[in-house]
């Protein structure tokens, strides 16, 4: 898999639940690519983010 | 997390009178976050006043957290009910925005480009404590084009399940998932612009 792909996957784990398969070819991936264990850290901080607005002060 | 003890005090309030002047001096940033999610300025002015009109109607704000968090509540459920109501007579078809350059992120092959890939943002505690990143936060959201700015606030911020988006929205699943990842993908490169390169590398 490519980083490309990768980061399509990692998007919808946020809003479906991935197959066994998509999972595994995701965390193999992530394993040997610090570009996309940034971006799948980098989407969480999005993610709280979001929520947060219009909550803080 | 140490600048929040200013306003511990503030979180313990129970019961409190509301203050028309209170509300008023957060019509602006009201308007400014309802804008932010309709699209509509017309209609996010309608939400705003619902919701101050039921927040003087209360009259009491109760609750554990701030008086901003509590008329903030009601605000988006305000939102919540227009998107319904629009969505029920919907005016216009939803159209998908265009990729917003998502492939420049990446070389043909599908990996990183060498002046793409993403660094490390560092803690997550961190990052959303430093007012710098919520300042560009706010401009890489208002810079989402008009269509998926309103999919990736109805999922991530109101918090509708994507089927429910889906449906008033009268788009596939996979459509939506599409949207979903450009969103996140244009914020972040936007974020990584704007904030990270100057702040941290
Ligand atoms: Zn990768």
């Amino acid at each position: 898999m490519k980083c490309k792909q990768a980061t399509q996957l990692m998007s919808q784990s946020q809003d479906r639940d991935l197959t066994l398969k998509e999972k595994i070819q995701l965390k193999l991936h992530l394993l040997m690519c610090d570009g996309c264990t940034h971006c799948n850290r980098q989407m969480s901080i999005i993610r709280a983010a979001v929520k947060e607005l219009g909550d803080r002060k | 997390m140490g600048k929040n003890t200013a306003h511990r005090a503030q979180e313990s309030y129970r019961s409190e009178e509301v203050s028309a002047e209170q509300i008023a001096m957060m019509r602006d940033e009201m308007l400014r976050f309802s804008i932010l999610q309709l699209r509509d300025s017309a209609l996010a002015e309608d939400a705003v006043h619902e919701a101050i009109i039921a927040a003087l109607s209360l009259g009491k704000y109760t609750g554990r957290g701030s008086l901003k968090s509590w008329v903030y509540a009601i605000l988006r459920n305000k939102i919540i009910d227009v998107i319904r109501q629009r969505s029920r007579h919907p005016a216009e078809i939803f159209v998908e925005d265009d990729d917003m350059g998502l492939d420049d992120q990446f070389k043909k092959d599908g990996s990183w480009k060498k002046t793409q890939k993403p660094a490390d943002w560092g803690h997550p505690e961190t990052v959303l404590a430093n007012e710098q990143f919520w300042r560009i936060f706010a401009t890489c959201l208002n810079d989402l084009p008009k269509n998926t700015a309103r999919v990736f606030m109805m999922r991530e911020h109101l918090g509708l399940e994507l089927k429910e988006v889906c449906k008033e929205l009268d788009i596939s699943d996979s459509n939506a998932w599409v949207i979903m990842h450009r969103a996140r993908m244009q914020l972040r490169k936007c974020l990584e612009m704007n904030y990270m390169q100057g702040e941290l590398l």
